[in-house]
């Protein structure tokens, strides 16, 4: 087990400085993610240009792994139509926890948290952003939790 | 502690014969010695405990209470014996005020449903502290929602402390129960519980003291204190899980219905009427954890054979010593600054979410509690989602709390 693994400059440079961070006004959807085993709770807001998320901020409080998995999320899905962002989720969700999972250049910078499936109890910390986009999408105005 | 004269002082605690008492202590964990620091969620359990469980189950096993052959007359002899011997250990007047429980939780919720539900009517109150556990707050929760009874909560300081004077101000003619931890699991702080007893008695309120976190570290003599209803559990204190105890006044407890019902707490069934057995049956339906009584009895000989005042000596300067080193680092904040704690020791280190620390101390091997410590009001009222608590126990040493402070050095490496 090797913490360098987990904690890669990539995820300590988004948990340091997070992309997209913060409420977007006007937005067209939002939700809200709450993981109550640690009390991370993040709300992720969005614009939609058809079926095409134009813009997305996220907002919240949590560790490192869910902080930098959202800000890695919201530059990864931004232009992206609902086909598309589906089809990255479930990329990330074989990443994070398909011990087979291979290297997959579709998933860009996202690839850094790879190392989050050694940690079987962090699988949530990351995953959270996600279900939490995903809830946005589905009902435009949700919360969402990993429990 | 307060300095004592030496002669007055216990004979310190020989921490490595302790420790060879403890065979999950050998662990390895990550390629590190185990190092546990999480005995407030759950101690671990020395050779005897788990000797004379295996022996129980070799040996003696049968149901309790019921039978005329010589197993079932072993294990009733066993559990009962259980039962006396947590009477002596808490100092409470009979066996028949010893209930016997799956733990804390279940403890107090018989409390709620059967003492409290009962009784409490709309507008009535339910007072309990900022500090507890969410199981000393949920059932009163539930108690509320179906009597219309109101639950208030004394504040505390910032230091982690019960303001007692403002406790004693919410206190009234309306209070009915007052629920209040002995020890603060999420902040270690020791809650002056005798004052509290003699103030709620004056109102005329009955009090139920949540001891999970104190028996562990602190000599409780029932008598002494006078609480109506004290609740704790074996795993706390080198003891199984699953099983737990629930003290009441015997008085209380004669007035109170049965909550379970079921085999056991019994005299009488007959499809028109049923009767109830005595004290403390009338409260224990079903087949019990006799194993986990064992265990429990076995414990508390064992922390009797140590000797309280030296383990809670012994804790006591290893909480001191770690307090000291973990405010040289820097970046780490304490939560829970209270003038008298007991063994637990919550920090954050800033840039750092607690759930990140307990990740990079579990590679170092180093087990410590990370999240709200199931007190979610304590964590709210300090503005954090979460604290990293280390919590110390008899066989914890100062190897132990150099190992926590390597760590911490090693996640502030991997933060920068």
């Amino acid at each position: 087990m090797d913490l360098k693994d987990l904690y890669r400059d990539v995820i300590l440079d988004h948990n340091k400085h997070p992309r997209n961070f913060g409420v977007l006004e006007g937005s067209d959807a939002h939700a809200d993610g709450h993981n109550p085993l640690c009390g991370d709770r993040l709300t992720v807001s969005l614009r939609l240009t058809g079926d095409r998320i134009s813009d997305i901020r996220f907002e919240g409080k949590g560790c490192a792994i869910s902080t930098a998995s959202a800000s890695l999320m919201t530059e990864a899905v931004k232009g992206k139509d609902r086909a598309a962002v589906q089809a990255l989720f479930e990329r990330v969700h074989a990443l994070l926890t398909d011990d087979a999972a291979t290297a997959d250049p579709a998933l860009g910078k996202l690839a850094a948290l790879s190392g989050v499936r050694e940690f079987p109890a962090r699988v949530k910390c990351a995953s959270l952003c996600w279900h939490t986009l995903n809830a946005a999408l589905e009902s435009g105005d949700a919360t969402v939790s990993t429990e | 502690m307060a300095a004592e004269p030496a002669h007055l002082r216990p004979p310190p605690l020989d921490v490595a014969r302790v420790r060879a008492d403890f065979p999950i202590l050998a662990t390895q964990v990550h390629g590190h010695p185990l190092v546990y620091l999480d005995s407030a969620a759950s101690s671990q359990r020395p050779w005897p405990v788990i000797r004379a469980v295996e022996a129980y189950e070799t040996h003696s096993h049968a149901n309790v209470h019921r039978g005329v052959h010589a197993l079932s007359q072993a294990a009733t002899a066993a559990f009962e014996g259980a039962r006396e011997r947590v009477r002596r250990f808490v100092n409470a007047q009979s066996v028949r005020e010893i209930i016997f429980t799956r733990g804390t939780t279940e403890a107090i919720n018989l409390v709620a449903q059967s003492y409290a539900r009962p009784r409490l009517r709309a507008g009535d109150e339910i007072l309990i502290s900022a500090l507890e556990h969410h199981a000393d707050i949920v059932p009163w929760q539930l108690v509320c929602e179906a009597t219309g009874a109101v639950l208030k909560v004394a504040p505390i300081n910032r230091r982690g402390e019960l303001e007692f004077e403002a406790f004693e101000r919410l206190l009234s003619p309306r209070t009915r129960l007052v629920g209040m931890a002995h020890v603060s699991n999420a902040l270690g702080t020791v809650l002056p519980v005798k004052r509290i007893v003699e103030a709620a008695h004056a109102a005329g309120a009955v009090v139920l003291i949540d001891g999970a976190q104190a028996v562990p570290h602190l000599n409780v003599d029932l008598r002494a204190l006078g609480a109506d209803f004290y609740a704790f559990s074996a795993h706390k204190l080198y003891g199984p899980t699953g099983i737990g105890v629930l003290y009441g006044r015997e008085a209380l407890l004669e007035a109170m219905p049965p909550w379970q019902g079921g085999g056991d707490m019994i005299r009488t069934v007959s499809f028109e009427k049923s009767t109830w057995n005595e004290l403390p049956y009338k409260f224990e339906a079903g087949t019990p954890n006799i194993s986990g009584a064992v265990g429990l009895a076995a414990a508390l000989d064992y922390i009797e054979g140590l000797g309280l005042p030296a383990i809670a000596a012994h804790e006591d300067a290893l909480l001191k010593r770690a307090t000291a080193e973990l405010q040289a680092l820097p970046d780490i904040e304490l939560v829970g600054t209270a003038a008298h704690k007991a063994s637990v020791l919550s920090f954050t280190m800033k840039g750092v979410h607690p759930h990140d620390l307990g990740t990079i101390l579990d590679a170092e091997g180093v087990a410590i509690r990370t999240g709200h410590h199931c007190a979610m009001p304590v964590m709210t009222f300090f503005g954090i989602p979460a604290t990293a608590r280390a919590s110390f126990a008899c066989y914890n040493d100062e190897a132990d709390i150099a190992a926590l402070v390597k760590a911490l050095r090693r996640a502030r490496e991997v933060f920068g």
